[in-house]
């Protein structure tokens, strides 16, 4: 339906386009969205816990994560709520160098990625290995900040943005694919920006 | 023939019914869906606008009225100068105009009667609107909720919702209004004119019987941050807190 009055004044250039994901614009600034309070985590009492179901794996302090190989990504994002960002430069450990350290190999095809505000976002396996996703660590070459989700937050750019959760302290391999927090409250279980996987339902 | 019912798209015609002005910055839309439209105090529609090219635009805004509101929903949005969404509804808009909406969204900002309370609600500028539907759906249930809203905003011509929340306060039914104006002197005897801070925080909240059950603090990322810190500083938990923030 053609909205009366309503011309496409901010269209981006076409080279663009192509990297825009439907009913996405582009935005310059980075946006900051939560459903709560900005926890501020020390470095100093910062961890990292594999899981398989409630079982730990392996545990890292700051200081042995930041030891494990660092990888860039420069990547766009797209959040659900409508905003795409070009070119965003982290730094962080891969997944699967994460996987190597602790000597596994996926025991599951689902994985939660938890966080220190009791956060959870269910992400397929497969969308985390075979480079496609880290724990970031730092962005454009600096901390990330606590609003942006510092000190690490999961980087998982070919989904919506919700799925990279930020102040991350785990990733738990289920049997089953859970829902996390937004997935529970509405949101796609999948959420693939091309497909506009927005909300529960959508195709 | 078919080989069956089509998927409903979730995307629907909404009528422009009414305009009101509400502030020089913002302006209510109220909208008569096309299809049964239930949703909770707090939620938010996606609205969709189409160029004769093809292009779209989408955005988020959150539901003012209340669910018991009747047959239009109201938006209530700000003008943002260089937006794309909001200068066509300031500038283009009129009654009898058909616009997309999907919703209702979001199952985490919301609140109903039945939840309890007791309810903080802090909202900065145009962050008051999700809040507004929760004090609008508390009043239309004659619910008995103590509940305090603590509203900042620039200039008292800039209180969105003025008259009514005003109103609401003085019915004396468990309802406070607490302004809190950042460039202009207070004018009521117990508002403050300075930003949120968690004395102002700590001295609201002894207004509530007893301390909140829940929290929401809606507005700007800079107001979301300052205000949810004020309120951990002011003794609430931070796992009672949720938080809605305006994009960019």
């Amino acid at each position: 339906m053609v909205t009366r009055g309503f011309s496409s004044g901010r269209k981006p250039p076409t080279d663009a386009d192509a990297r825009i994901p439907p009913g996405q614009y582009l935005e310059q600034g980075f946006p900051v969205l939560s459903a709560g309070p900005t926890p501020r985590v020390r470095t100093e009492e910062w961890s990292f816990t594999l899981k398989h179901g409630p079982r730990p794996i392996k545990k890292w302090n700051w200081t042995e994560f930041n030891a494990l190989p660092l990888t860039k990504m420069t990547r766009d994002i797209h959040c659900v709520t409508a905003w795409t960002k070009f070119d965003t430069a982290w730094q962080g450990v891969l997944v699967d160098d994460i996987l190597a350290d602790a000597g596994i190999e996926p025991p599951t095809g689902f994985t939660l990625a938890l966080s220190f505000d009791g956060y959870t976002t269910n992400v397929p396996t497969k969308d985390l290995t075979a480079g496609k996703a880290m724990v970031a660590l730092l962005y454009e070459g600096k901390p990330i900040t606590p609003d942006h989700g510092g000190p690490a937050r999961l980087l998982v750019p070919h989904l919506y943005f919700w799925k990279s959760a930020k102040w991350l302290n785990g990733l738990q391999f289920t049997e089953r694919d859970e829902p996390g927090f937004w997935e529970l409250r509405g949101y796609h279980i999948y959420g693939d920006p091309w497909r506009e996987q927005r909300y529960t339902g959508d195709p | 023939m078919s080989d069956g019912p089509a998927a409903q798209s979730p995307w629907q015609t909404v009528t422009i019914t009414r305009i009101e002005k509400r502030t020089p910055r913002v302006t209510s839309f109220f909208l008569r869906p096309s299809r049964p439209f239930a949703y909770r105090a707090g939620q938010h529609v996606d609205v969709r606008l189409t160029a004769p090219d093809g292009y779209q635009a989408r955005r988020s805004y959150s539901i003012a009225s209340a669910p018991e509101a009747g047959e239009t929903i109201e938006l209530a949005i700000e003008r943002l100068d260089d937006g794309e969404v909001s200068p066509f509804f300031h500038e283009v808009a009129a009654v009898g105009d058909e616009v997309e909406l999907r919703g209702p969204l979001g199952g985490h900002f919301v609140w109903s009667d039945s939840d309890g309370g007791p309810l903080l609600l802090v909202g900065g500028g145009s962050g008051v609107v999700p809040l507004m539907a929760m004090i609008r759906h508390r009043a239309a249930r004659k619910s008995a909720v103590p509940a305090t809203l603590v509203f900042s905003a620039r200039i008292w011509d800039e209180v969105i919702f003025r008259d009514e929340l005003i109103d609401f306060h003085d019915r004396r039914d468990g309802f406070d209004l607490v302004l809190a104006l950042t460039r202009e002197p207070a004018r009521r005897p117990a508002d403050y004119s300075r930003r949120i801070d968690a004395a102002m925080i700590e001295q609201s909240m002894v207004r509530l019987p007893a301390p909140p059950r829940f929290a929401f603090v809606c507005g700007s990322n800079a107001f979301v941050s300052a205000a949810a810190q004020a309120l951990i500083d002011a003794g609430v938990p931070a796992s009672l807190i949720r938080t809605e923030r305006y994009g960019v």
